[in-house]
């Protein structure tokens, strides 16, 4: 029986529970929020019962408004070759510590993604083989993607974020 | 601060002193090799550093990034209309591809109907630079492995395509083409005319091509066996595109998921059985032939009217003389200029099958008319990662054939 948005969703909560909610915030696939640390079960469990057996994608987030719990996210995408399904999942980091465990075990290609996003937004992948930067070069401090590093001169007043249709960022997160 | 390690260093790690100073009988002991960052064989800024026995390689460390450019950042604090040409630049074989990719993905945000004419429009153009990225790889394929003429011969014939691209939106490498809806206007009567002439030029060149290469003793010694690899394992590596379908999946997005209408042409996914460079060059091969099939079906079957955008004011800018002359689209003008226009609060993700696999667009939009957060899936990234598995026992001349054959584009490993 092919995958329906309703029969993974149904799956997933009777098998994780508290830990895991519908993403409200995808317009397209199935998208599920879990706690970081069921996040590695979870990736597993889909790869080895449901037949996701593709990890599309691995990025970091970064949400400075958010609660100080749940500033940083990992989003990984999943695809079923067999019932052509996509799944979204995301999970929330805290700022302080932003760690996780690394999926890079059940996919090779999750390898060099987590060292990008352990590259650009510091997040830690625990277990990971070979942790390092991949883009940026190794003595570079900062982790570049984060909210509160600007682009380009701040000065500028014709690319002020309120032209852009929103506040201006709240840099609540202390420097690195 | 983490310290930088010199990659000598990293490989020298993993073995014991006795394996790396061992003598062998003849005298010949292993070496340590560096290939790169600039290389001329290496056809961009790649750096491998080869742990060498003789002439084979035993073991091989990758560093990337020589080109960063940080896009993913740049398009945090660019209006929708201007991340294009941050697309052009990701595999700059191909950038139309990646053009359209970026365009459904905000057309998938904004939840915009393409009418007929402008989705057969994009699938032509999509697959006049799949052919003009796989000319590239398979005459470079060719050129790596001691033959020059067919890279000479077919090339000609990218620069046709750049003519096509040229008449359409006015540049030829780096493309920005389209906007949100369709294109920016109608293509000239002078771009179809050489889409047509392209059509009967083309394959009979390609044919000869092929005969030159495809059956050539020298040229199938030097691709046969080497750098294979197993469905499972690339599959693991997270191959897509044509070097996921010569180790023998069926997996392309523009079956997996259509887009774009693809559903309405008739073409065959053609798949190898080795993964070897031979089955990548042959599958790159079969793939143009079946490009030109696409693009034959989307000319027969090219509804007449349409026209050459969506019926979108909120989003399409309005041509400029209407801006000069007509009070509604000064407006809109301005509104879309200014950022006026609300834009859903969302997530998306949107992927093509671009030139090396599945493009991945994953778009945060937090309301505002630039994006939250982008992220470029970008094919060569992750599948180059298996590279050093590839090469391990082959030898180094075969090395840069097989990084040839998985046509490894620096901008876009590196974004």
């Amino acid at each position: 029986m092919a995958l329906t948005k309703e029969i993974i969703s149904e799956k997933i909560t009777a098998k994780f529970g508290e830990a895991v909610r519908i993403d409200g915030d995808s317009l397209d696939y199935t998208a599920v929020v879990i706690e970081s640390a069921k996040a590695h079960d979870l990736i597993k469990y889909l790869r080895d019962q449901e037949g996701f057996n593709f990890l599309t994608d691995v990025c970091g987030a970064h949400f400075p408004d958010n609660d100080k719990s749940a500033q940083f996210a990992v989003i990984y995408h999943m695809h079923n070759w067999v019932d052509r399904f996509r799944i979204r999942i995301k999970s929330f980091l805290n700022a302080e510590n932003p760690v996780i465990n690394t999926v890079s075990d059940l996919y090779l290609s999750a390898n060099w993604q987590e060292r990008e996003t352990y590259d650009f937004y510091g997040i830690e992948f625990k277990n990971h083989p070979d942790l390092r930067r991949i883009l940026n070069m190794d003595e570079m401090e900062s982790f570049p993607m984060r909210k509160e590093f600007p682009l380009e001169d701040q000065g500028r007043t014709d690319k002020d974020d309120r032209y852009f249709g929103r506040l201006p960022q709240t840099n609540n997160l202390p420097n690195n | 601060m983490s310290q930088y390690t010199p990659l000598t260093k990293k490989i020298e790690d993993r073995y014991n002193e006795e394996i790396l100073l061992r003598e062998n009988e003849d005298g010949s002991e292993l070496s340590i090799l560096n290939l790169g960052p600039s290389h001329p064989a290496t056809h961009g800024i790649f750096q491998n550093v080869l742990l060498m026995d003789g002439e084979r390689i035993v073991d091989a460390e990758q560093t990337l990034g020589y080109i960063h450019r940080a896009f993913e950042k740049i398009a945090e604090n660019r209006p929708f209309y201007q991340i294009t040409p941050l697309t052009d630049r990701l595999n700059y074989c191909s950038s139309p591809i990646n053009n359209m990719g970026w365009w459904l993905t905000v057309e998938k945000l904004l939840g915009i109907e393409i009418p007929k004419r402008v989705q057969y429009m994009r699938v032509i153009i999509m697959e006049l630079s799949r052919i003009s990225d796989h000319i590239i790889c398979n005459s470079i394929v060719g050129v790596d492995s001691g033959a020059f003429t067919g890279f000479l011969h077919v090339f000609q014939y990218r620069e046709k395509i750049y003519e096509i691209f040229e008449e359409i939106c006015g540049a030829r490498l780096t493309t920005n083409m389209g906007r949100i809806g369709g294109f920016e206007r109608d293509w000239s009567p002078a771009a179809w005319a050489k889409l047509d002439k392209f059509m009967i030029d083309f394959p009979p060149a390609w044919e000869e091509f092929d005969r030159m290469l495809t059956r050539n003793r020298i040229f199938m010694d030097r691709c046969l066996h080497t750098g294979g690899i197993s469905a499972n394992r690339a599959i693991e590596y997270g191959f897509t595109g044509p070097n996921l379908r010569a180790a023998g999946v069926d997996y392309d997005v523009r079956v997996a998921e259509p887009y774009c209408s693809y559903e309405d042409f008739e073409f065959d996914i053609p798949v190898g059985t080795a993964g070897d460079t031979y089955d990548r060059y042959m599958v790159r091969q079969q793939e143009v032939r079946e490009s030109l099939k696409i693009i034959r079906q989307a000319l027969d079957k090219m509804p007449k009217e349409g026209g050459f955008h969506a019926d979108v004011p909120d989003y399409y800018l309005p041509p400029k003389q209407e801006v000069y002359n007509n009070m509604e689209a000064l407006i809109y003008h301005f509104k879309i200029v200014m950022g006026e226009i609300p834009v859903p609060k969302g997530e998306v993700y949107s992927c093509v099958e671009g030139g090396n696999g599945e493009v991945g667009f994953y778009l945060i939009s937090d309301g505002s008319r630039v994006p939250f957060r982008l992220h470029f899936r970008r094919p060569c990234f992750i599948y180059y990662q298996g590279y050093t598995e590839m090469i391990k026992g082959a030898y180094l001349s075969d090395a840069i054939l097989i990084m040839s054959s998985m046509n490894v584009i620096a901008g876009e490993l590196d974004a």
